[in-house]
């Protein structure tokens, strides 16, 4: 099993915790003037990038999100933090 | 020279001393330009090769494979072949490719050991058991074979099926697609590239796609290791790497990539001639002609390019292998292997143009790119030949992320795909 640094309750095992959506996601705003396209960019298209990553995670134990960056090639984690505010 | 293969030609070339047989196809270098290009050397570029130049004689073609020949996810699925989901859609979709493939050894001339020896989806409640009946429902108003089967009738398909009346998934009845079963993998690349190959096609592998050649806004060939290659359209059959393609191509998809593991057991005597689905454990398996267990399960729960998979879901897999087939405690395990595969929202493929012009898409197979291996190489040639799209490729246009139309197959059907 591969422990996954939670910022909130230290290294723990992967099955705790969930993968939510990739890192870095701006809600397209005003609402009213958000075309169809764009609503369907913000909501599906994604980088995907083979190699270092930056994620939002949830601890389920502890019901946090986090951001965590980590390489989708090796599965390192390079590192993981509190959410600030940003995604 | 002995190029078709028969009963005959083998008993003549056994009497030559296996003299005269050809390499399945040549080893060209690349030409410069090229009507169509196709990106991704498994099974479905090596299938659109063959129906660009079969259905649409278009047969200046390239397939290039940035290694070998299906050693991608066409080498590392469990090779099941089946059509049971929900969607009107998705069953036109995946029908398409059962029927393709129930005449694909005869007409590539190349025994792709298709067996049809049925799937059995395992309910394990009253609730489950509505479900079911409301699959098989759909699959026959859809058109395709599907029979609801009641403990007996499923006991009597795998009797070596948990009969426990304790057990935390006992068999309450099932789903039963007959047509549905297993193919040799490898074969299905094999002879798609072979027959392709025997068209004229050029199979160019050992050639990796670096970036795409833009021209007025369209796309007019490839950069790879080998040199430009230009090309009237391109087709891009990629699934586990779409997104990194698509990078290059310069658009984005809605795509995640996922590892997708399997297992294999010690060869054992046969004891299991159908293929059986859990809905309870997500677990799958069948007994290979070479008489191991295969096993699989659901998608591991990390987004991956890492082709190896993690040991939870492992876990996962075998604890439901166990609860199914209790006998099976005895097996050891040979092999455990890994693809990445291409997961797309609603579970349902990505078929049409893409963003950039002249380049189309055949991607988002998630874990089901093997049954549809036939189908998705016709509708890609298809596209890439008219420009336009076929009625069955037509609901999975990338276009119904913005109309909301989607083909949501996670609900419809609940199968882990």
């Amino acid at each position: 099993m591969q422990l996954f640094p939670c910022p909130f309750c230290g290294p723990r095992d992967e099955t705790e915790f969930q993968f939510a959506t990739e890192a870095g996601k701006a809600l397209p705003e005003p609402a009213g003037d958000v075309s169809a396209d764009r609503w369907a960019a913000y909501l599906y298209l994604k980088d995907n990038p083979k190699g270092v990553t930056r994620e939002v995670w949830l601890h389920s134990t502890c019901g946090e999100f986090f951001l965590m960056e980590r390489d989708t090639v090796t599965h390192a984690v390079i590192g993981s933090r509190a959410m600030g505010g940003e995604a | 020279m002995t190029r078709r293969y028969s009963a005959w030609t083998l008993a003549k070339e056994g009497l030559r001393g296996q003299t005269g047989w050809q390499p399945a196809w040549r080893t060209p270098e690349p030409k410069p330009t090229y009507d169509a290009v196709i990106i991704g050397g498994g099974g479905h570029g090596l299938a659109t090769a063959y129906y660009l130049a079969k259905n649409h004689g278009i047969r200046n073609v390239a397939v290039i494979e940035k290694a070998w020949l299906g050693g991608g996810n066409t080498g590392r699925n469990t090779t099941t072949i089946r059509s049971n989901y929900f969607y009107p859609e998705s069953v036109a979709l995946y029908d398409f490719a059962l029927t393709l493939y129930e005449g694909l050894g005869r007409e590539l001339n190349y025994n792709i050991m298709f067996s049809q020896r049925g799937v059995l989806t395992v309910a394990h409640s009253e609730g489950e058991m509505e479900i079911a009946a409301r699959t098989v429902n759909a699959m026959q108003i859809n058109g395709t074979d599907a029979e609801l089967l009641t403990p007996a009738q499923a006991l009597d398909k795998a009797p070596l099926l948990n009969r426990d009346p304790r057990a935390r998934y006992p068999v309450f009845g099932a789903v039963w697609q007959g047509r549905a079963g297993v193919a040799r993998h490898d074969a299905v690349a094999w002879g798609y590239a072979r027959a392709a190959d025997g068209l004229g096609v050029d199979i160019i592998q050992d050639c990796e796609v670096t970036d795409f050649l833009v021209e007025n806004g369209r796309c007019a060939g490839v950069e790879t290791t080998r040199g430009t290659i230009r090309a009237g359209t391109v087709g891009l059959a990629v699934a586990g790497h779409s997104s990194v393609l698509a990078a290059k191509a310069g658009f984005r998809l809605p795509i995640q990539s996922y590892s997708l593991q399997a297992m294999v057991s010690e060869p054992v005597k046969p004891c299991l001639d159908t293929v059986v689905l859990y809905m309870g454990t997500g677990t799958y398996l069948f007994q290979s002609d070479k008489g191991e267990i295969v096993v699989g399960g659901g998608l591991d729960r990390v987004p991956s390019y890492a082709q190896r998979g993690n040991p939870p879901m492992q876990r996962t897999v075998l604890s439901g292998m166990l609860e199914m087939f209790p006998s099976f405690g005895q097996l050891r395990m040979l092999r455990q292997w890994a693809g990445n595969v291409d997961v797309v929202p609603d579970s349902s493929p990505l078929i049409g143009p893409s963003p950039l012009p002249g380049l189309y898409l055949n991607c988002g197979w998630g874990t089901g790119g093997f049954k549809s291996i036939p189908a998705g190489g016709w509708l890609l040639a298809h596209l890439m030949a008219t420009g336009a799209h076929h009625a069955i490729s037509r609901p999975f246009d990338l276009d119904r992320f913005a109309t909301g139309r989607l083909v949501d197959e996670a609900a419809g059907s609940g199968i882990a795909h």
